[in-house]
């Protein structure tokens, strides 16, 4: 345009123009330092110079005074926390980036033919809007340990006690008399050899007389039968004091729904249940040498739920919580993706014949290629960098187990460990992890400019 | 739905010459199984939906009863007499100095930091799009490099950087921690923008003697509107909802609600008569940012994908 003017132009005034012009490229180079430094400087300063210095740092010791090359490389894979926590960092790498693709895949294809699929996908996208300190105390509450107070073990214990009766004796033993002994995995076996014919007195100790069940009566010394195993199965104990051992005595009660077994060589020939004096009896028995246990099942404790806050789990469920949080996320960018597809293909391939799923193997899974790897990628890049989550839920004794490299960079330098090499050292890598999905986006930024 | 139904009706004409009584069947079929399929998807999506409402619904219950029942029993139990439940955790907590206090702290982090960014972004995306500079475009790269940098790596160095300058443990501080790692998606997603913006329309403004800041002011920013609005909820958000670099850089006078309630953490069980109203108090901002700017919100995460 000013090419233009400086010709159309004679002598002196294109002179002037050209003054005029440089002095504008010139105001505009000052405007673009005016408009550009005040970021630049932040970015130098507090982004820029820190890698630097973290980069130096990390090549120093603990006290920063002595030059420890590699050392601090080296130091965080012999070190167990710090192995512990890059061990847990790959599971996350690996487990919650395709899980989290799958899941929002799933969820945007089953949301395209419902009509309140806008509800839903709010309702699922919400979390992305609080903290991981709210979502953290939320799935604390959520994962409780005690099935009174954690709903997750809630439903856990009513679906176990909806197929699985629950032990009617939990912490039953005997006195240590010679009638019964404990056996192997739990549960009491009779000591010596029972023949038919035989009338056993089965004395268990170590119930509040209240945790008996209420049909529980007067127990009674079963009467012996030729050909029959009888017995009782009793609370070896008086209110009050008095009472013999294995002996049944007036006010001691039975066992009633105490489930018994006749074993032979080691099969069980017959099963049987006490009645409500703690009676039981196995009619018809061959001649022989039996042993009469009363199995573990009686005696279980309750079923408490599953311990997810343990050692064992308490990795799972982090990433369980980290999924309920950005499942919205894959969900909404690969539904986005989704309503953009060819409907023409999709049209023209019901049409041959395809079915649903040949579709959607065939068709739009490889069309969602592109939008799945920029989900996959960004959650790669947090997945590396999560820390409030590990930080709040996992409780201050398994916070070990939990640990990730982003929380011990933080014990290491801030929480305690105060080795700032070796955070410095954790940083770099952290930093180094992300490097290639930089050349990404500056090949990609590179790519859109051309 | 309507696309599947759209797909017998399309295919009607080829099988015409069948009769229709061999028809019916087939159709009366394959209607059943899309009538069922499409009632498992429904149920199967509402057992997620459920599984996604729970726990908040969890946690605000817990936020209305005594401590006293939320130690014995679960939060499910009250729902049978909801004649329990009451605000009296929300106002004792909302009379503790320390919460209230750290409540404060979030608002004067999280806006003045949105603030900055969104003018210094702007400004830096306006320059790196519009105006010529010497290594204009070098450094721009490093800037889209930046976007994926963690914060973790500026934790440590930018701790001391701040002890020496006396601005560890201050609003300030935090503030500035904030802005700098806020910057590079800011200024990458702002000149992404304006460079859309057509030439000619600057150019003309050029010509008319408007000067930088003119233009920038009363052409760019009316017209980048839409991202400026994207960004500003959602760096809003991020700052809002950060605990770790307030974890760090923030003392007890400066902590927001996040580090404040974090340090309750400890005591895990016998106090969540503060930590869920807590929690609650922390997260209602963002949801009410989220459902008041829900599509500005979703544009500016799925425009933050690279991050």
């Amino acid at each position: 345009m000013s090419v233009m003017n400086h010709r159309s132009r004679p002598g002196g005034a294109a002179r002037g123009a050209r003054t005029a012009r440089q002095r504008s490229v010139r105001r505009r180079k000052i405007n673009a330092v005016v408009f550009a430094l005040p970021a630049l400087l932040l970015l130098g300063a507090l982004v820029g110079y820190p890698i630097v210095f973290a980069v130096v740092r990390s090549l120093f010791d603990a006290s920063g005074e002595h030059f420890a090359g590699l050392d601090n490389y080296t130091e965080m894979f012999g070190d167990p926390a710090t192995l512990k926590a890059i061990r847990n960092t790959a599971i996350w790498i690996a487990v919650a980036p395709a899980l989290l693709t799958g899941l929002g895949l799933m969820l945007a294809v089953l949301t395209e033919k419902i009509r309140w699929a806008t509800a839903f996908k709010v309702l699922i996208f919400m979390p992305m809007a609080i903290s991981f300190l709210a979502a953290g105390i939320t799935f604390r509450l959520v994962y409780e340990q005690d099935p009174q107070r954690g709903v997750l073990n809630a439903v856990a214990v009513g679906a176990h006690d909806a197929f699985t009766d629950a032990s009617p004796y939990p912490g039953a033993r005997t006195r240590g008399s010679q009638v019964l002994e404990a056996q192997k995995g739990g549960g009491y076996r009779t000591a010596r050899p029972v023949r038919p014919g035989d009338s056993l007195t089965l004395g268990l100790v170590g119930l509040k007389p209240t945790a008996l069940p209420a049909t529980a009566a007067q127990a009674k010394t079963a009467s012996a039968a030729a050909g029959a195993v009888t017995g009782t199965v009793f609370l070896d104990f008086v209110p009050g004091g008095g009472g013999r051992p294995d002996a049944v005595d007036a006010r001691e009660r039975g066992l009633p729904q105490m489930t018994v077994e006749l074993v032979r060589d080691q099969q069980v020939v017959g099963h049987a249940a006490t009645g409500p004096d703690g009676t039981f009896r196995f009619d018809a028995v061959p001649d022989g040498s039996y042993t009469v246990r009363l199995p573990a099942a009686n005696f279980a404790e309750p079923y408490g739920g599953v311990s997810w806050l343990g050692p064992a789990l308490i990795t799972p469920a982090i990433i369980g919580a980290y999924l309920w949080i950005w499942t919205g996320f894959a969900m909404v960018l690969i539904g986005a993706g989704l309503s953009s597809l060819p409907r023409e293909v999709l049209e023209a391939a019901r049409i041959d014949g395809a079915g649903e799923w040949q579709i959607f193997r065939r068709i739009t899974v490889p069309l969602l290629g592109p939008v799945m790897t920029v989900v996959f990628v960004t959650l790669l890049i947090n997945v590396m960098k999560v820390f409030d989550l590990v930080y709040i839920i996992a409780p201050g004794p398994v916070q070990q187990d939990a640990n990730v490299l982003a929380l011990q960079m933080w014990l290491v330098s801030f929480g305690g460990g105060n080795n700032q090499g070796l955070g410095s050292a954790i940083g770099v890598v952290l930093l180094l992890l992300v490097v290639p999905v930089m050349v990404l986006n500056i090949r990609r930024f590179r790519r859109s400019q051309t | 739905m309507t696309t599947q139904h759209t797909a017998p009706v399309g295919a009607a004409p080829r099988t015409t010459a069948a009769p229709p009584a061999a028809r019916r069947p087939v159709r009366l079929t394959s209607r059943l199984t899309a009538f069922l399929g499409k009632g498992l998807v429904q149920a199967l999506l509402v057992v997620v939906a459920l599984v996604w409402l729970v726990p908040t619904f969890g946690l605000f219950v817990s936020s209305l009863r005594p401590s006293t029942d939320n130690a014995t029993t679960g939060w499910w139990t009250a729902l049978a007499h909801p004649g329990g439940l009451g605000f009296s955790n929300y106002s004792s907590i909302l009379a503790d100095s320390g919460i209230t206090h750290a409540f404060w702290n979030t608002v004067l982090i999280s806006v003045p930091t949105t603030m900055a960014v969104v003018v210094l972004a702007s400004l830096a995306g306006y320059a790196f799009a519009w105006l010529e500079f010497p290594g204009r475009d070098v450094i721009f790269l490093l800037v889209v490099a930046m976007l994926v940098v963690p914060v973790q790596i500026g934790l440590l160095p930018v701790a001391k950087l701040f002890g020496a300058l006396g601005i560890f443990g201050s609003l300030t501080g935090v503030i500035l921690f904030h802005v700098a790692y806020g910057l590079p998606f800011a200024i990458f997603l702002l000149r992404n923008y304006f460079a859309d913006i057509p030439r000619e329309m600057l150019e003309a403004a050029r010509m008319d003697g408007g000067s930088e800041w003119l233009i920038f002011r009363r052409l760019i920013l009316p017209v980048a509107k839409p991202a400026i609005a994207s960004l500003s909820i959602f760096q809003f958000l991020w700052v809002w909802n950060d605990m770790l670099v307030a974890l760090i850089f923030a003392d007890s006078g400066s902590q927001p609600l996040t580090v404040a309630l974090q340090s309750q953490m400890r005591q895990f069980g016998s106090n969540i008569d503060v930590l869920a109203p807590g929690a609650f108090l922390s997260l209602v901002v963002p949801l009410i940012v989220f459902f008041a700017f829900q599509r500005h919100f979703v544009q500016g995460v799925m425009a933050g994908s690279v991050k």
